[in-house]
């Protein structure tokens, strides 16, 4: 058997928000993730397909870390991340995991230099990051460095999606994580930053993971997963 | 790195930010002011007179006795008799007294009639003894020795002449004129009442008093050199210094039981503490009152931040996204507050310094408080680090809001 190298990996997890309504403790928690077993190879490109409401948010925020399984363990890059404390599981997001929102994902009163240093603050602790750097990837996302200096609410939406990619790019993640990054996007500029997206998962050798409910999109792809599938809590809610 | 997102985001509201900031100035100045005022009036209340043992005058309370003889406020209710102030001079524990007699106005200062023991024996802030600037003290009937203040105000030299009018107002019905009193002497600035003083002889006030014709007799008997005599019946109040400190309560207690003429005799110490407790009450008052001010502005700031921490939740995911700790989030909502707070506070601590600049001219004029601009003192930065203290409690309410918010909510915007 070859040893494959795994970029995620969930190991009989759980996940439940506290139910406001409950009337005992018994059934206080109710589930909204429930995975038994799921793998994603290192520098594969996934598509996760999934109705709103099928755990798709909360499933994004248990790999990043910014929640916790309330039961079993969630691997990263071969780590025991779910076992870490949350400021070490801030560290490793911001060091090895790039996110891109579905929109809002800049801030807007910093210029898009200073939204794509601030990566660079937070996942390298450089003070500055080298502009070269930033200039260069900016251009292979068809980015003029002009915009550069302009605020981030001054962009249009299609190329706030691409500083969203930049500035996930700036650490060289090892896992790219996208959630619904077409539904504010008309049709050829979907396709342009599909096709983007695609070459920089190439170039920079990323694991990617695709969150959206549009399947016309699963065809970009090497894997398509329905959530429905790996997810027992919801099959069961159904 | 988080200090320039915080004044970014600061710049980004700068209506809210600017309005919150303004009611902070105003709160915070207020404090300084009332806190400075607090000190320097205790000071400047404390300098003013020094060295004397004992005030004499008719029998009032002993703050009103302290407020017109030494600070020239208010207006005393009766006179002590020239037989009185005989007696007392003539005491072997008195070592030197002063008589002093008011009423009377020059162009909105006050004029004091007395004799040249006061050049001699007055003293104000350590014992300091009057010091004269330019020319003599009082030879002559119609003499006046000014303090720089009024000479300064009324442009006045030595050689110009004076007219008095009766009471304190600027223009008086009751102007005595023809009582040409002219300048001799010029004080140094001592920073009390005395720089507001004209300074004239018992006698020449008194001749001040007389009609037109006996005035004019008496500038002719000046002029032809003889020897003018004018009865001076009564004096307002005396200042007097004793041998030995040992006989201070025996002779206060000897005068306030006089039996020839009631009087009342007070020890300034004394009497400024008790005049102190009254003032100080309504200061300690005007402190509260300044403190809630800014409690409340400060809540402004409060109220203002929380209101955006709820629009800010996609700032929040997306900074939590790029890997920020929970605990950045609670930070950049404390900067900004503390940003905010302390930029306020330093513009309040300009502006009251710019205040007391201009201000301490006209309360010297017309309260006779001496107002020393030492607001860069380490009190005012005492102050100031209250209030940053004070931002800091009271913005943990929209930081930890704002911190539970991106818990709750992780990456998740909507």
């Amino acid at each position: 058997m070859t040893t494959k190298r795994w970029s995620i990996e969930f190991d009989n997890v759980t996940f439940g928000y506290p139910n406001q309504n409950a009337a005992s403790l018994a059934d206080c928690q109710s589930l909204t993730i429930d995975i038994k077993k799921w793998q994603v190879e290192e520098n594969q490109n996934v598509f996760i397909s999934g109705q709103s409401g099928s755990g798709k948010s909360t499933l994004l925020n248990l790999i990043c870390g910014t929640l916790k399984p309330t039961s079993g363990t969630i691997s990263i890059l071969g780590q025991a991340f779910s076992e870490l404390s949350e400021g070490k599981r801030d560290r490793f997001r911001a060091e090895h995991i790039g996110v891109v929102f579905q929109q809002f994902n800049l801030i807007p009163y910093l210029s898009v230099k200073q939204n794509i240093e601030l990566a660079a603050y937070f996942g390298k602790g450089l003070k500055i990051a080298p502009s070269e750097t930033i200039i260069n990837i900016c251009n292979q996302l068809n980015l003029p460095s002009a915009l550069l200096q302009k605020p981030a609410s001054q962009l249009s939406v299609g190329q706030q999606q691409r500083v969203a990619i930049a500035r996930a790019l700036i650490n060289q993640p090892e896992l790219l994580i996208v959630d619904e990054p077409t539904s504010a996007l008309d049709t050829s500029a979907r396709d342009s930053f599909m096709q983007l997206l695609m070459d920089s998962a190439k170039r920079y050798q990323f694991t990617l993971l695709f969150v959206s409910h549009d399947l016309s999109l699963a065809h970009y792809f090497e894997k398509h997963i329905k959530l429905a599938d790996i997810n027992q809590a919801w099959e069961a809610s159904e | 790195m988080i200090l320039s997102i915080a004044i970014k985001s600061l710049n980004h509201r700068l209506t809210a930010v600017l309005l919150t900031m303004l009611s902070i100035i105003v709160s915070v100045s207020l404090l300084l002011s009332v806190e400075h005022l607090r000190i320097q009036a205790k000071d400047s209340f404390g300098r003013t007179i020094s060295g004397v043992d004992l005030i004499v005058g008719a029998p009032t309370g002993q703050s009103n006795l302290l407020l017109y003889s030494v600070f020239r406020i208010g207006n005393p209710t009766n006179n002590v008799s020239w037989d009185s102030y005989q007696a007392l001079a003539k005491l072997p524990s008195v070592k030197w007294i002063i008589p002093i007699a008011l009423g009377d106005s020059h162009r909105g200062f006050r004029v004091l009639g007395t004799t040249n023991d006061y050049f001699q024996h007055f003293q104000y802030g350590s014992k300091q003894p009057l010091v004269m600037a330019q020319g003599t003290s009082l030879v002559s009937t119609f003499d006046a020795v000014i303090g720089s203040g009024v000479a300064k105000k009324l442009n006045y030299q030595i050689g110009d002449e004076i007219e008095m009018s009766h009471g304190l107002a600027d223009v008086s019905f009751t102007k005595h004129s023809d009582s040409p009193f002219i300048v001799k002497g010029i004080l140094e600035p001592t920073g009390t009442p005395v720089d507001q003083t004209i300074h004239v002889s018992l006698e020449g006030l008194e001749a001040a008093h007389k009609s037109e014709s006996e005035i004019h007799e008496i500038l002719h008997q000046i002029e032809a050199g003889e020897q003018v005599d004018i009865d001076v019946d009564s004096v307002t109040a005396m200042f007097i210094g004793l041998n030995s400190k040992m006989q201070l309560f025996q002779l206060q207690r000897g005068i306030n039981q006089y039996k020839k003429e009631p009087m009342l005799a007070i020890i300034p110490g004394v009497a400024f503490a008790e005049l102190w407790q009254l003032v100080g009450n309504v200061e300690s008052l005007l402190l509260f009152i300044s403190a809630l001010i800014l409690f409340s502005s400060l809540l402004g700031l409060a109220t203002m931040l929380l209101t955006t921490v709820r629009e800010r939740r996609q700032e929040m995911a997306v900074l939590r996204a790029i890997g920020a700790h929970s605990r950045v989030v609670f930070l950049l909502i404390q900067m900004e507050a503390m940003l905010l707070s302390l930029t306020a506070s330093v513009i309040a601590l300009v502006l009251v310094w710019l205040g007391f600049q201009f201000g301490a001219k006209w309360l010297s004029a017309e309260y006779g408080l001496f107002i020393e601009n030492s607001i860069f003192g380490l009190r005012s930065l005492a102050i100031i680090g209250i209030v940053s203290g004070a931002t800091f409690l009271i913005a943990c309410i929209p930081a930890i809001s704002a911190y539970r918010q991106s818990i709750q909510n992780g990456l998740t915007s909507k």
